[in-house]
């Protein structure tokens, strides 16, 4: 990036500060006042300040004083895990194959999960629905796992088969010189080397599975298995004239939490694993 | 998944004899059977869960099939058809969640683009930019609804006051539509963003510097230089975003819950079928929307030709 003009520099520099201010301005402040709200005291939660004038924490421990929250969060976190190691592992299978192998039927295969990643996911739930009743997998986790898993593997195909281009073909060609087979090449030299795009393809999924509302809300019932977002659209104050406000968004700031957390230690990545799979010149 | 696999298959003996080459075809043969051993369980699981429902759907739209008078089921042939289709609700959310689609996809294309070269051009804190920008992207939809809908609650929210003056906005049809689409935008165009930024990346500085010296002003070199460059990203981004838009259901469902004759195609269904209960027509909507789907898809891939995603995907390089 260089500038073109070394005198202007400083100015351009300014010129870009304030660009960035605006942009960051932009993506933070909704979030910010959602936590705002959520730090907020039941007098001052519908003053309409952005600022809370009295800061508390009986929200917070107002919603984990409640079975309902507390269940529904361990729900999030066991699904949303179980479904993305799932995924992930069934993905890197399908996305070495993609990349390294040649089989019949491979073309189909990517067809397939571009056909998946297009889905409208309201078209799956009536069809769901009927089957969970009938399996009795309705209100489980198995029944938002699978879903999950579903939609997580396109995902996964297509962000790790782009990762695993990347890697020298050399150094499999080297190990199977050595005497690998190709599972050996595939487990003890190619796994290490693509370790980091798994991990940011992991990443991805879990964002899908934590952030899913339509598949939770739909196939989900009781405490059993419904996860925060939906628990969330559910609050109600504990008594009718009780305002569930202060209560969904410290529910809301906690399940941020984990996001926020991602972004800001795995940025790079993120970024290389939404753009490596989707745009190839 | 080794034991698939014999062991001579790794090293081809340098002779070409007859030997060798069964060697070959047999190391080919494992290679076929170790590749359709390792798509097997992503395949096995979308076909389970996503082909087979669709198909299954297909079937429960042909059926009388309302769980509130389970022993009424019965083959009906295209009568849900008809009746969705000449449902005024039907079309109606039809249009509110084509509105909804065209009109933040194109915003957001536009406000994408320009995040897209503030984070590929900036000389300052990339890194900040960048991770913000993500926070958007990252976050539970339902969260940012939530965060969205109290703003514009008249006495709680800071927007409610200050821009709408104490109106109750999400009460009202057009602001509450309005108040959608900010939030769908907010939500998504830092994903459009980054789509397009890759497709930067492709862009050669030596062709924008060369455009430069031709005297090409910074809008030519955009639109002359940058966009024909960009333009298979700008599909991708357009394609997901659009077919993404055309789902919406979380941000409906907590800003408005539908009311005010603001439900999407989506939420009409999940009305019919998780709180109506009725299976038949439900199924029917789901079929539609996914012709509907199917067909922006098909436009879309038409438009790209040999640039749609995956096509690259196929063959090895």
């Amino acid at each position: 990036m260089a500038g073109i003009g070394g005198a202007e520099t400083t100015g351009r520099k300014a010129r870009w500060a304030v660009l960035n201010v605006l942009v960051v301005a932009y993506a933070l402040f909704p979030v910010l006042w959602i936590v705002s709200l959520s730090f907020k005291s039941k007098a001052t939660l519908a003053d309409g300040n952005f600022i809370p004038r009295e800061w508390t924490l009986e929200n917070y421990t107002a919603i984990f004083s409640t079975t309902e929250f507390v269940r529904a969060l361990v729900n999030s976190i066991g699904i949303a895990i179980i479904a993305t190691v799932i995924a992930v592992v069934f993905g890197t299978m399908a996305a070495y194959a993609i990349a390294r192998l040649d089989f019949p039927g491979k073309r189909v295969l990517v067809g397939i999960s571009l056909l998946v990643s297009m889905f409208p996911q309201i078209s799956l739930i009536s069809p769901l629905f009927e089957i969970e009743r009938t399996l009795g997998l309705f209100d489980t986790w198995p029944g938002l796992i699978l879903p999950y898993i579903t939609f997580g593997l396109p995902l996964a195909i297509y962000t790790l088969s782009a990762f695993f281009r990347e890697i020298p073909w050399e150094l499999e060609k080297a190990a199977k010189m050595d005497g690998a087979t190709p599972g050996q090449a595939f487990r003890r030299v190619i796994a290490p080397l693509a370790a980091p795009g798994v991990f940011t393809t992991a990443i991805l999924v879990f964002i899908f599975c934590w952030n899913d509302f339509l598949f939770a809300i739909s196939l989900t019932s009781t405490e059993n298995s419904r996860t925060v977002p939906v628990a969330l659209s559910f609050f109600t104050g504990s008594s009718q004239f009780e305002d569930p406000t202060g209560s969904i968004a410290a529910a809301a700031v906690v399940i941020t939490i984990p996001i926020i957390l991602f972004v800001l230690f795995f940025q790079r990545r993120i970024v290389a694993g939404l753009t490596s799979g989707a745009v190839k010149g | 998944m080794s034991h698939a696999v014999t062991q001579e298959t790794g090293t081809p003996p340098p002779k070409r004899d007859a030997k060798a080459k069964a060697a070959i075809s047999e190391g080919k043969k494992a290679e076929r059977r170790l590749g359709l051993l390792l798509c097997a369980p992503a395949v096995i699981v979308m076909a389970a869960v996503a082909g087979w429902p669709i198909i299954y759907s297909v079937w429960l739209s042909l059926q009388r099939y309302d769980l509130k008078f389970p022993d009424r089921q019965e083959f009906v042939g295209l009568d849900n058809y008809v009746t969705v289709l000449s449902s005024p609700y039907w079309w109606n959310a039809m249009w509110i969640t084509v509105v909804i689609t065209v009109v933040s996809v194109v915003i957001e294309l536009v406000l994408g683009m320009v995040l897209a070269l503030v984070m590929h051009r900036t000389l300052v804190g990339r890194g900040i930019v960048r991770t913000s920008t993500l926070i958007p992207y990252g976050i539970v939809t339902v969260v940012a609804a939530f965060s969205w809908r109290y703003a514009w609650t008249p006495g709680t929210g800071y927007l409610a006051e200050t821009i709408a003056g104490g109106e109750p906005v999400l009460t009202q049809k057009i602001p509450a539509l309005l108040v959608v689409v900010l939030a769908e935008i907010w939500k998504t165009t830092p994903f459009m963003a980054l789509l397009l930024m890759a497709g930067l990346a492709l862009v050669p500085d030596d062709l924008l510097k060369a455009a430069a010296m031709d005297g090409a002003n910074a809008w030519q070199r955009f639109t002359k230089v940058m966009v024909p460059v960009m333009k298979p990203a700008i599909l991708v981004a357009l394609l997901f975003r659009t077919l993404d838009a055309f789902r919406i259901f979380d941000n409906l469902f907590v800003l408005t819950g539908g009311s005010q004759g603001t439900t999407s195609v989506s939420m009409v269904t999940y009305n019919n079928l998780i709180k109506g209960l009725n299976l038949g027509i439900g199924s029917t909507m789901s079929v539609l929307i996914f012709i509907a789907v199917a067909v922006i898809a098909f436009i879309f891939i038409k438009l790209f030709g040999t640039a749609a995603p995956g096509s690259d995907n196929g063959g090895r390089r």
